[in-house]
């Protein structure tokens, strides 16, 4: 497939987002759950602004993917079938919990509005929810690609549990340099959970990786064309100057080109984060978990344009020879 | 787009249908043209039409985009003083200037000599009036494109039995059982064809295509024969070989029907290896005598043909009288293809044996036990009444796979033979000719025949083109040397029936046989894809003489399009396209006819011409008129004819009862056809009969024309020939005889020059036989392995369609395509930019490997390939950058070589182009070529042209969304 | 229940592109339309087509065959492309079984386009909406045309009649008739979209002949030969035997 630009960001942005709640929601429960540690309300509020932010942005970002955005309020209109409409649905419920989760520490770490305990379990239930749509979320995006059974690299469980691991990973890497900032006494829970949820992201995406070079490929130039010969080639598409079907569904880039981002996207995304949070957890040092997040995240854009480039699409059986 | 209303009740716009006739290609099929708002919404076949019964092809469909092309000219334009040609520098001038620019030139070279004026056409189907203009000027520098396209295949088989594939009959796939398909890419026929072959085929027809490539028709043949090229003589001769030796051949046809039992006289002296003559008196004309003498078993001696009761001998060899030994034609072939073994041929062809063997079975076999006979009573000319008419279901159809070569004459005239011993000759199942064929062998057309048939402010007393029947019909001067421009009906190839005209331009520049004056050029694009050895043309074009004036002093071009032609033009007439202008499919030229009997059609404008575009045929008849020739001017002088439709209408070729330009409709009130007094009403009546007229025979004569003495009695009433008489088919031909016998000195005839006669007596020979193609035969072949040729794509019709916006997106450039093999050796991969080189230059392209062709093979599709900037296609289009011509590696005339320096590539026969004979090598192109070579300067858009819409184009008729 | 489809019959179909023309021409002016060119005198041309049609190559010389294989929307009877759709753009007509899209509602995110394993829907990069073959449904229920062109461009253009049109349902129907006895069949069939388009494979013709064909009685080189005249001179077994 053509890697869009504007599905790439849409994915990883949201997804940071998404993991970004999921890590602040976490924190909040491990201090629930430990007294003695603080609550640290601007925390909540500013890291579910930037969640938004980047849900927001996401959002943004998959206008440019439309031909036709001021349509796009259509798009809602599918849910009982569409991953796609339903992820257009979910998503602003996502983008108005956090803002409510973030609204109501807002709230809850203004002394003079409610008594502290009862605002706080207020966050908690808002929370829940919240993580009910984020996970819901998740589940969409990801359905969005593994629902699609002839696209064989992305027809597995294994797309969604990316999408969420790589998502969440991002947002805990960005939870800890958040963390660092405005709840000190956070950092070392994110870091260590950022490191494993990192891990956990690298185990799924290999497992990815090995899964989709073992592909058996269900369609063939065979049952394309129906024709039953050993040895079948292409010697014209039809049509020399392209199409959108020759745009849409082939990567563009050659062979070096993909062992470079896969490279640098299993390098950027895991092993480089893990040892900046690792360093940044040592030296306690200021910019490392930035660092990581960064490295993180620009690992992810290759990451997802190697996700879509590396879906085959059987209809590329019909367009391979220019004649 | 809630809701799908159909949208002719929904539209505002007002919605118009006109029936024409399409020319997307010279197929010719009819269309109907839906108008919204004046602009084509819509181009579909006339299901009305008797030749494409409602069916299009992807030209036809595609005609929208013709019309509205930014690359048409719209202005007549004039070479700006100063700039050289091939520039494309125009300023534009009105219809006077131009006219007068005309009328001044054409005047004084009338005057003095006409053949300076010298008018090449191209693929157009107006030969009738363009032909009848030459005439009435006194040039006979005249000729169509048929001399580059395919006159071997006219020649070899009109000359063989007066009718002949392409234009003028073809194979009858509604009864045929087997089809056999030589050479053959997309042919004239297109639509026709293939409706004939998908239901040939849905009806259990066995269908075996012969061919180099497999693409096209070829991919749907049940057996595909791959073939080298310019070896298929070899193959048919085998062929011929096998049916003989099986005795698979139809006995009685060849008695009854052709000279295959007539006596050949083989004393010495200079009757030898002519038909031996009885003395019957003899009739003025230009048929055979019936004074031919069979060996008849029965009596066991020499009898006059068709004698009632006889039963003569095929083989044999008898004496007539003591020093007059004799044999049947039959024999003398028998002999001929002695030699010609099918393990002989596997050699030459690669085909192998048991394929050829096979083939030859499956042909003899099919056509004796699968006659058809029909329940048709007729009589034939020898007063035989038959009560039914029989066939043999063999079809066959060839095109330039055969005739594109320099031995083609001969491979057709094989094929022509094979056909007639399996006795398919004008049957049911097998070949049908199309009226005005078949034609007496051969026709009775004929050309001058020497220097003092051209005159000052004269019309020719003949023909500028004919067909010679015996050398003395050549149009040479005393010592044998040309009178035309092109050589053509000179010893150098005296059955150039169609000209040749891929040599005028070069013979020009060179001023051999004599410089003209003025070229004018019709819809040819002779400065690119009609032209060989394209480069060096486009600088004899552009040369000058000492003094600065050109070499060819004055070209004028008539084109619809900026073709590459355009650009060396000294004057350029915008013609119209074929929706804004009349025209007729005339029986004078190459009618639309079925095997049922004529037809003729018509094109009636359907929207207005563009600009300042004026049809052709208005321009011609606006010079005779000005020039005051005499057809076109009445007695006073005075202009005789308004415009193209009443010329068409009025003209008449004698006062009364002519036949004129169309058949149907004649007679004051339309009550005539074929000839009869002019009708006011013709075109309106054509057009309420989808622009088409149609005569279907009475079935008795629709069959055996040659011999229908019903037909041709019925031919003869109509003016369609001159003698109702047998045309027995030329198994043996006495005509190219004459023609050795002239040359070996042997008789009274005119002698060709001395340089000629070897040439001459070798390939004027009365039995076909095999050669290597002329170029071969002087080509490394170690050197130069592969057989390099050309084929057309279905979607584009030679040059002029890379202006179309849907068409060029199916043919934007052109691959050289090859067996992996040659990959192999070259070491180069699929798609790799390549060097094609041949003896005489060089072009880079990319290659494609496909398993679909003859290992020795590479091919390309025939005209992708565009120059810089012409057709009004950006300078970065894919049809100059990534297209190539394969053209500029073909040469327009042989190496030096005994028998002369400057021949033409073409068969010595008929001077027929030898397109496909060139031999090339391929290799590997240097690392970073990006590029097609040869690149040319790019040309810009004329004045008067549309711009192109640079970034997107939406159609949407009658109106914008 | 009435589902609408092309039969295409690769048997017969020699890659003229004449359906890919006239489908282009008929929608680019119709409902379907407009279909836009992009660099149309320039550099790679391009455009949207509802209609292609592809050349294969199968076996090896010489034993090689050439497939023209023309390929548009085989409105599947299970149509992946309609149910993620996120508009309802994409939708499959109860009553004919035509997969359409409205552009009204089509917001061009190509969704439907990635669910679709033929590459038959094309994105019109101008009008930026999704299009692909309507099954001409402009002509085929139009009632101002005469019955006999009630049925989509490419198929009355087609000359070589490769491309039936029909109801798939009826068995009846001419298209179910050549599916069951031609062998037809539906391209990648491991999908489970059950395309209502079919195609009909080659057949071949041949011919045998048997030795004896070859020789007859009525060969008629038996004419050619002399039949032996009167006695014959030399020894014979009756000069050198009795019995
Ligand atoms: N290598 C190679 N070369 C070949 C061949 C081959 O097989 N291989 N084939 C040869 C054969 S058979 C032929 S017939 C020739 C054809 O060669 P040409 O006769 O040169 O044919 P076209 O390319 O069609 O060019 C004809 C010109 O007609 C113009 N034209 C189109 N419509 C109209 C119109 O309505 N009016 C006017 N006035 N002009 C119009 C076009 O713009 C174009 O410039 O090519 C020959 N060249
Ligand atoms: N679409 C379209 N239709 C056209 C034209 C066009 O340009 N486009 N041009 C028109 C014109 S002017 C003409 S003359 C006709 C020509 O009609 P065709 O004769 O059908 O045209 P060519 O493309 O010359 O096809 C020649 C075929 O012969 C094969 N061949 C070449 N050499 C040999 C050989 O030695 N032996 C055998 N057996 N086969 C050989 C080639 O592979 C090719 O398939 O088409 C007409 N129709
Ligand atoms: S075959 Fe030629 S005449 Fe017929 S529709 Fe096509 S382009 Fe027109
Ligand atoms: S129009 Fe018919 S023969 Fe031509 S490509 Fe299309 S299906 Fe094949
Ligand atoms: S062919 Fe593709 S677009 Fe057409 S109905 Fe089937 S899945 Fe949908
Ligand atoms: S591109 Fe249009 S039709 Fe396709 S899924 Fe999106 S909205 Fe639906
Ligand atoms: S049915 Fe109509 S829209 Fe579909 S491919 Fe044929 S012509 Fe095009
Ligand atoms: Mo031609």
């Amino acid at each position: 497939m053509h890697p869009a630009f504007s599905v790439i960001f849409l994915t990883t942005l949201i997804g940071a987002g998404q993991g970004l709640f999921l890590a602040l929601y976490s924190g909040e429960w491990f201090v629930h759950s430990r007294s003695g540690l603080p609550y640290s309300g601007e925390f909540y509020v500013r890291g579910s602004a930037l969640s938004m932010g980047l849900l927001i942005a996401g959002l943004f970002a998959s206008f440019f993917h439309l031909g036709r955005p001021e349509r796009a309020w259509r798009s809602a209109a599918q849910w009982k079938t569409s991953w796609l409409s339903r992820e257009v649905i979910v998503l602003p419920i996502v983008i108005v919990l956090v803002a409510l989760y973030g609204t109501a520490h807002y709230f809850a770490s203004t002394p003079d509005i409610a008594p502290p305990h009862i605002r706080r379990e207020g966050t908690l239930w808002i929370g829940g929810a919240t993580t009910a749509a984020v996970l819901a979320l998740f589940l969409c995006t990801g359905m969005i690609y593994a629902c699609i059974r002839f696209l064989q690299e992305w027809a597995t469980p294994l797309t969604v549990f990316n999408y969420t691991l790589l998502g969440s990973a991002s947002g805990f890497t960005l939870a800890t340099a958040l963390a660092q900032q405005y709840a000190a006494e956070l950092t070392r829970y994110y870091g260590m959970w950022a490191v494993v949820v990192t891990l956990v992201a690298l185990a799924m995406r290999t497992a990815s990786l090995i899964r989709n070079t073992r592909i058996r490929r269900k369609s063939s130039l065979q049952t394309a064309t129906g024709v039953k010969h050993q040895r079948i080639t292409q010697r014209s598409q039809g049509l020399m100057g392209g199409s959108f079907n020759t745009r849409e569904f082939f990567p563009g880039a050659s062979p070096t080109r993909f062992q470079q981002l896969m490279w640098s996207f299993l390098v950027l995304v895991f092993p480089v984060p893990i040892l900046l949070i690792i360093a940044g957890l040592f030296t306690e040092m200021a910019g490392f978990f930035a660092a990581a997040f960064l490295a993180q995240y620009l690992g992810l854009l290759a990451e997802r344009w190697f996700f879509f480039a590396q879906a085959n699409h059987p209809q590329n059986l019909y367009y391979q020879t220019m004649g | 787009m809630t809701a799908y209303i159909p949208e002719s009740q929904s539209e505002t716009g007002v919605t118009e249908v006109k029936n024409t006739t399409c020319y997307m290609c010279a197929c010719r099929c009819g269309i109907r043209v839906t108008l919204r708002d004046g602009e084509v919404r819509f181009i579909q076949g006339n299901p009305q039409h008797p030749l494409n019964k409602g069916v299009i092809c992807a030209k036809g469909a595609s005609g929208i985009m013709k019309q509205y092309s930014p690359a048409r000219l719209t202005r007549p334009l004039l070479r700006k003083p100063g700039s050289e040609r091939g520039d494309a520098e125009f300023e534009p001038i009105s219809w006077d200037q131009a006219f007068n620019i005309l009328e001044e030139r054409l005047y004084r070279i009338r005057d003095t000599d006409p053949k300076q004026f010298a008018l090449f056409t191209g693929r157009d189907q107006m030969q009738a009036l363009t032909g009848m203009f030459a005439k009435q000027f006194g040039t006979p520098n005249y000729a169509a494109h048929g001399g580059f396209c395919s006159v071997n295949m006219a020649a070899g088989m009109i000359y063989t039995f007066g009718g002949s594939f392409w234009e003028f009959g073809g194979p009858d796939l509604e009864r045929a059982r087997l089809f056999i398909m030589i050479g053959t890419a997309e042919d004239h026929h297109s639509n026709p064809l293939k409706i004939a072959i998908s239901q040939f085929k849905r009806d259990g027809g066995r269908f075996i295509s012969i061919n180099p490539v497999r693409t096209g028709y070829s991919a749907i043949a049940d057996e595909w024969v791959p073939i080298k090229p310019g070896t298929d003589g070899a193959l048919l001769l085998a062929l011929i070989n096998e049916l003989i030796k099986q005795g698979l051949y139809d006995r009685e046809f060849l008695i009854q029907y052709t000279n295959a039992a007539e006596l050949v006289n083989l004393r010495e002296g200079n009757e030898y290896g002519m038909f031996v003559r009885t003395e019957v008196p003899e009739e003025e004309g230009c048929f055979d005598p019936q004074n031919k003498l069979w060996w008849d078993r029965i009596t066991n001696r020499a009898v006059l043909t068709h004698n009632k009761g006889a039963d003569p001998r095929l083989m044999g060899e008898f004496e007539l009288d003591a020093d007059t030994p004799v044999k049947p034609a039959f024999q003398l072939l028998a002999e001929r293809v002695k030699d010609y073994t099918p393990e002989w041929a596997a050699h030459v062809t690669g085909v192998p044996t048991e394929t050829i063997r096979r083939i030859a079975h499956e042909m003899g076999v099919v056509a004796r036990d699968q006659k058809i006979e029909l329940p048709i009573p007729w009589t034939d000319v020898w007063d035989n009444e038959h009560e039914t008419i029989t066939g043999n279901p063999v079809a066959f159809h060839a095109m330039r796979g055969l005739a594109a070569h320099s031995n083609g004459f001969h491979s057709i005239r094989a094929l022509s033979l094979l056909m007639t011993l399996l006795g398919t000759i004008d049957r049911p199942g097998g070949f049908r000719h199309k009226a005005p064929f078949p034609r007496p062998i051969p026709p009775c057309a004929k050309t001058g025949t020497g220097p003092e048939s051209v005159r000052p402010n004269t019309p020719l007393g003949d023909l500028p083109l004919g067909w010679p029947a015996e050398p003395d019909d050549l149009f040479v001067d005393d010592d044998g040397e040309p009178v035309r421009i092109d050589k053509a009906f000179s010893w150098e190839y005296p059955l150039s029936v169609h000209g040749l005209m891929h040599n005028v331009i070069t013979n020009a520049w060179r001023g051999d046989p004599y410089r003209i004056d003025t070229l004018m050029i019709f819809m040819a694009n002779m400065a690119w894809n009609s032209t060989m050895n394209t480069e060096r043309v486009r600088e004899m074009l552009n040369d000058k003489n000492e003094d600065g004036e050109y070499k060819i002093p004055f070209i004028a071009v008539c084109d619809a399009f900026q073709s590459e032609m355009v650009a060396f033009a000294d004057l350029v007439l915008p013609d119209t396209t074929y929706l804004e202008r009349h025209d007729v499919m005339s029986m004078l030229d190459r009618p639309i006819s079925e095997y049922d009997g004529p037809v003729d059609s018509v094109r009636i404008p359907v929207v207005p011409p563009t600009g300042e575009c004026k049809p052709f045929q208005e321009v011609l008849i606006e010079l005779g008129s000005r020039l005051k020739l005499p057809a076109f001017v009445s007695k006073d002088g005075s202009r005789k004819y308004r415009d193209y439709p009443d010329f068409i209408v009025n003209y008449e070729t004698e006062p009364g009862s002519g036949i004129g330009f169309l058949a149907g409709w004649r007679g004051k009130g339309g009550e005539k056809f074929m000839r009869g007094e002019p009708n006011p009403n013709q075109w309106q009546m054509y057009e309420k009969n989808n622009c088409v007229y149609h005569y279907p025979l009475p079935k008795s004569y629709q069959y055996m024309r040659n011999w229908n003495k019903g037909y041709l009695e019925w031919a003869q009433r109509h003016r369609l020939i001159r003698f109702a008489e047998p045309i027995n088919v030329h198994l043996y031909s006495e005509v190219l005889q004459q023609f050795r016998l002239a040359a070996q000195g042997k008789t009274e005839y005119r002698q060709p020059p001395e340089r000629l006669r070897k040439r001459i007596a070798t390939y004027f020979d009365p039995l076909p036989f095999y050669f290597d193609p002329l170029e071969s035969q002087q080509t490394d072949k170690d050197k130069y392995p592969l057989k390099a040729i050309t084929q057309r794509p279905m979607a584009m019709y030679h040059s002029w369609d890379s202006q179309n916006a849907w068409l060029r997106q199916i043919h934007a450039h052109n691959y050289l395509y090859m067996s992996p093999e040659v990959g192999t050796k070259g070491g180069f991969d699929d798609g790799d930019w390549v060097w094609v080189e041949s003896m005489w230059g060089r072009v880079r392209c990319m290659c494609r490997f496909s398993e679909a062709v003859e290992p020795g093979t590479v091919w390309t599709w025939n005209a992708i390939g565009k120059a810089s900037g012409a057709w009004n296609l950006e300078a970065a289009a894919n049809e100059s950058c990534k297209g190539f011509l394969l053209n500029h590696l073909i040469s327009e005339e042989l190496p030096p070589g005994t028998d002369g320096d400057h021949l033409s590539n073409s068969d010595p026969v008929t001077g027929q182009a030898a397109w496909y004979d060139v031999h090339v090598r391929v290799y590997k192109a240097e690392a970073g070529a990006q590029k097609t070579h040869p690149q040319f300067k790019t040309v810009h858009p004329l004045p008067g042209m549309k711009a192109t819409p640079k970034s997107w184009l939406a159609f949407f008729a009658g109106r914008r969304r | 229940m009435t589902q609408l489809a092309l039969v295409i019959d690769l048997n017969v179909c020699v890659g003229c592109h004449a359906c890919v023309t006239s489908c282009k021409e008929w929608n680019t002016s119709g409902v379907a339309g407009y279909l836009s060119d992009d660099r149309p005198y320039g550099e790679d041309p391009t455009g949207t087509f509802f209609n292609r049609v592809q050349t294969f190559e199968v076996g090896e010389y010489p034993h090689c065959e050439t497939v023209h294989f023309p390929k548009s929307c085989l409105h599947c009877e299970d149509p992946p492309c309609v149910p993620v759709c996120p508009t309802g753009a994409s939708y499959k007509r109860p009553e004919d079984g035509i997969v359409l899209v409205d552009y009204d509602k089509c917001i061009g995110c190509k969704y439907c386009s990635w669910a679709c394993p033929y590459g038959v829907r094309e994105i019109d990069t101008h009008q930026k909406v999704m299009k692909k073959c309507t099954l001409c449904i402009d002509r085929i229920y139009d009632e101002a045309l005469p019955e006999s062109e009630r049925k989509p461009a490419c198929v009355l253009a087609c000359p070589t009649s490769a491309r039936l049109f029909g109801d798939i349902h009826d068995p009846d129907a001419d298209v179910s008739v050549a599916i069951r006895e031609e062998g037809g069949y539906a391209l990648m069939p491991e999908w489970g979209t059950k395309p209502a388009n079919h195609y009909l494979p080659r057949r071949k013709t041949r011919i045998r002949i048997h030795e004896d064909e070859l020789v007859r009685a009525d060969n008629p080189l038996k004419k050619e030969h002399e039949r032996p005249v009167g006695p014959v001179r030399e020894q014979t077994l009756d000069d050198v035997t009795s019995w």
